[in-house]
């Protein structure tokens, strides 16, 4: 298993950087990750997704899809791809702490 | 003692399949089962994908769903409106409503091309689709008459069913273009939600070589904002456009509008399932297979073939007060055609992706897993005539169990497959899809 420096502390990571472990997760390494992403400061506007998905996930078990934060009113798709560009959904989902979020087969 | 009733909402592969299992396991005597459909035209969908290449007409692919059905079971043709899974009642458009001891959800997923903004401007003028009888039948007229130019392969969002079906499609019209000397004048893109050109990273690597070496373009990562018909282009959120002549789409996938209605659906219509005992996550008597399930497996006839025999065994323990067993394993198996009468097989499940082989049987085979073979395209062919008299009748198919088996794959040695899931049960996170 893969460690890496996010801001004050070290974690353990999958080979893409994605948080092994949810309980190692803090905002500020949150903040780093999102740098590491290039997102240089998280808005409250990010903080509301980041929420959303660390809550959807505790009640479901599962990273919630692109469609279900739109359609849940947490954010439009629109505005996700301007928080979070280049993949929001992989993206908030690392800044959130999640693992990566596998596509369907 | 009254009798109980079993409801099927739905007489596709899954539901057809359940019902043929279903009633030879319970008491005529105590049990009635029932199966709804909206209509008696049973397609086999697998032929769609033939169509727009004159291969099949849609008269050689659909039968009557009533032919499948087994004796001693009621068939109900009606729009269902909704379920009251409080009352344990199907209520149907006309007010009437139908009482269930345990339902059986397999009403599939559709295309929804309204939920893309502009797509609907374009609809089977410029934008075509083959996931329908009719959009795959007018694909057929529109190919022979294309005069050249781009001919963008789309994929709108995950999941999708048969999520190799695109692939086949772009594969298939290389070939036909070059078997027309018409290749040379028409460009093939490939445009999808994914990284890749599948979801798992063995088999994408050797889909995407496929798509490379036929010199078909990929756009990945590609998500679709809306649709321009008039300029004739996708535009996606991220602000990149690719242009089309003609658009071959696969619109996003929803469970049935009736499952929205019910209250029971996530984001997609799908209903939250036990991805292991298939059971709804919130009813007890209700239980769901196939498309109509929200589970990270492939939305394939396979899924749902394999799905059944462990459903069947879950709804009679149920109905004898026993814990169920949380045997399904994601198992999928499917042909992918790739062009020049050769088709690709793979077998998966939730944690071990699409990897070389043999198949059934490791060595022997005969089918070689993850390479393109010509036997592989004859197993295609047959499956045919298999579906129809194996398949549905839920026979057994000789060979091939419910559960996934691993003797016969070989991972790749350069690693990868390292991010394939290999990992323990849980990693069923669910994907990449807006």
């Amino acid at each position: 298993m893969a460690q890496k420096q996010y801001g004050p502390a070290t974690v353990e990571v999958d080979a893409e950087g994605y948080l092994s472990d949810f309980s190692q997760w803090t905002r500020e390494i949150a903040a780093a990750i999102a740098k590491d992403e290039g997102i240089a400061e998280l808005t409250p506007a990010h903080w509301k997704v980041v929420e959303y998905i660390q809550k959807d996930f505790k009640e479901n078990g599962q990273v919630p899809s692109i469609r279900k934060l739109n359609k849940s009113g947490v954010i439009s798709t629109k505005e996700l791809y301007e928080l979070f560009p280049g993949g929001p959904a992989k993206k908030a989902a690392k800044i959130s702490g999640m693992k990566k979020p596998e596509g369907c087969v | 003692m009254p009798m109980k009733r079993l409801i099927i909402l739905g007489a596709g592969t899954a539901g057809t399949i359940m019902a043929n299992l279903l009633r030879r396991r319970l008491p005529r005597a105590e049990w009635a089962v029932t199966v709804i459909d909206r209509d008696n035209e049973h397609y086999y969908q697998p032929g769609f994908l033939f169509i727009p290449f004159g291969y099949y007409k849609r008269e050689n692919i659909v039968k009557p769903r009533a032919k499948f059905l087994p004796r001693g079971v009621e068939f109900i043709i009606a729009e269902v409106d909704r379920i009251d899974p409080a009352a344990n009642t199907v209520i149907f458009q006309d007010g009437s409503d139908l009482p269930y001891d345990y339902l059986i959800v397999a009403t599939g997923a559709e295309i929804v091309p309204a939920e893309t903004p502009g797509m609907l401007d374009g609809w089977r003028d410029t934008i075509l689709d083959f996931y329908t009888p009719d959009g795959a039948t007018a694909l057929a007229e529109k190919l022979k008459s294309f005069p050249g130019g781009r001919i963008v392969i789309h994929v709108n969002e995950t999941p999708i069913k048969c999520p190799v079906a695109p692939l086949e499609f772009a594969f298939f019209c290389d070939d036909c273009l070059r078997r027309h000397h018409r290749r040379d004048k028409i460009e093939l893109v490939f445009v999808t939600p994914l990284p890749g050109a599948f979801t798992k990273p063995v088999a994408s690597k050797t889909l995407g070589a496929m798509l490379e070496e036929k010199h078909i373009e990929m756009v990945t990562d590609f998500n679709a904002e809306r649709i321009d018909a008039a300029a004739r282009k996708i535009v996606g959120y991220d602000g990149r456009e690719v242009l089309y002549d003609l658009l071959v789409t696969v619109p996003t996938n929803m469970g049935s509008a009736m499952i929205e209605r019910s209250g029971l659906g996530n984001e997609f219509r799908f209903l939250p399932t036990d991805p292991h005992t298939l059971r709804s996550k919130k009813y007890e008597r209700i239980f769901a297979i196939g498309d109509a399930t929200d589970l990270p497996s492939s939305k394939a006839g396979s899924v749902a073939h394999f799905q059944a025999e462990i459903l069947a065994g879950n709804v009679v323990r149920a109905i004898a007060g026993k814990p169920l067993e949380p045997a399904f394993d994601g198992h999928s198996n499917c042909f992918i055609e790739s062009g020049k009468h050769k088709a690709i097989l793979i077998d998966f499940n939730y944690e071990v992706e699409p990897l070389p082989g043999r198949f059934p049987f490791p060595v022997l085979g005969p089918l070689p897993l993850l390479k393109p073979s010509r036997l592989n395209h004859m197993g295609k062919a047959a499956f045919r005539w298999i579906y129809w008299h194996l398949l549905l009748p839920g026979r057994p198919i000789p060979f091939v169990p419910a559960r996934m088996k691993m003797a016969g794959k070989k991972r790749p040695e350069d690693g990868g497959g390292a991010t394939g899931g290999t990992g323990a049960a849980g990693t069923a996170a669910k994907g990449e899809s807006k």
